[in-house]
């Protein structure tokens, strides 16, 4: 089978990928914003993105999978701490926790 | 602070409220496309309109790697529609927010194309406590500022391949996650604290059941979980 042409393989990831986003817009007009139904595909929205970062963090793939997991969780720890210590800023939080990966991974190599 | 004046101020509000760390953590997470997509054998241009068409980054991964161990387009399509499915919940938990607003409900068919985590956190911290007609403006001008970064990250990503250090590369990839986890952690109603402590828990543990579908999974069960243990204290306290 000879290889298929770049600007196909585009157009059918477009068309697998907006199918959900396509679909989500033909039935949410049917879905009271302060109903039950909501409530619960916003729950299923949330329980899905925050299983998705854990997975990232805990189990990922790439670059990162070549990192320690108590790395990866350290950094977490930290970025959480100063959060939450610092009222909150969620520009320290991130830049402490992606800071601690780097400086681990640095101690490590040396 | 919200509301302003009109929905073109919103937009604007949405632009300036994109730039800074969600538009830092897109381009760090599409730099990191961009070089996996080059050592896939992408073209520039169809690294970046990857970027601009599939507009995910499992889903682009998921293609990346596939296109370079020549996969054929059924593969691939499985493959990124699987990765992509989570767009469906948070379509339907995004747009009956906008729908007031919203005159004619075609733009809606636009506007989704525009949604990514980032872009649906954006919209989801903000929007609610917005005037009705100003909620789909401010998601545009933060979506406008993300899609720029993405393309651009992207570009830059494919042209420094295997010159940043991997450190650097290292730092760009774990912005990602970090941010999300910090936002998540922000969330106050009760509803979606559960959710989100429950999907984080079981996440990763029915990933190694099911790579393919641990996260539907996750997020139907922690997320039906969430629903009845909020709808039992609600109970409670009435």
């Amino acid at each position: 089978m000879p290889d298929p042409q770049p600007w196909f393989i585009l157009v059918v990831a477009f068309a697998a990928n907006y199918l959900w986003r396509g679909l989500g817009v033909a039935i949410s007009g049917h879905i009271s914003p302060t109903g039950g139904l909501f409530k619960w595909v916003s729950c299923v929205a949330y329980a899905l993105l925050a299983g998705l970062i854990a997975r990232i963090i805990v189990l990922p793939v790439g670059l990162l999978a070549a990192t320690p997991l108590i790395d990866r969780l350290g950094a977490v720890a930290v970025a959480m701490g100063l959060f939450f210590l610092f009222r909150r800023n969620l520009v320290l939080g991130t830049v402490a926790g992606v800071a601690t990966i780097v400086a681990l991974t640095l101690i490590r190599a040396s | 602070m919200p509301p302003y004046a009109d929905p073109r101020q919103a937009y604007f509000a949405g632009l300036i409220d994109a730039v800074g760390l969600p538009a830092l953590v897109v381009l760090g997470s599409m730099i990191g496309f961009g070089s996996l997509a080059r050592e896939s054998g992408f073209a520039l241009w169809l690294a970046v309109a990857t970027t601009g068409a599939v507009w995910s980054l499992p889903g682009q991964m998921a293609m990346a790697e596939l296109y370079s161990v020549g996969a054929s387009a059924a593969a691939i399509a499985v493959a990124v529609s699987v990765a992509n499915l989570r767009f469906l919940p948070m379509a339907l938990a995004m747009l009956p927010v906008f729908r007031q607003g919203v005159r004619h409900q075609g733009w809606n068919y636009i506007l989704v194309l525009l949604l990514s985590v980032n872009t649906w956190t954006g919209a989801m911290r903000r929007c609610p406590h917005l005037p009705h007609d100003q909620r789909a403006p401010y998601y545009l001008g933060f979506s406008t500022v993300c899609m720029g970064a993405g393309l651009v990250g992207t570009a830059a990503g494919f042209v420094l391949a295997g010159v940043l250090p991997r450190t650097v590369t290292l730092g760009l990839v774990f912005l990602n996650p970090i941010y999300f986890a910090l936002v998540f952690a922000d969330v106050r109603q009760r509803s979606g604290v559960l959710a989100l402590a429950a999907g984080a828990v079981i996440g990763p543990l029915v990933h190694l059941l099911s790579p393919v579908w641990g996260l539907v999974v996750t997020g139907v069960v922690a997320g039906t979980a969430a629903y009845l243990l909020d709808e039992a204290l609600e109970r409670r306290r009435a």
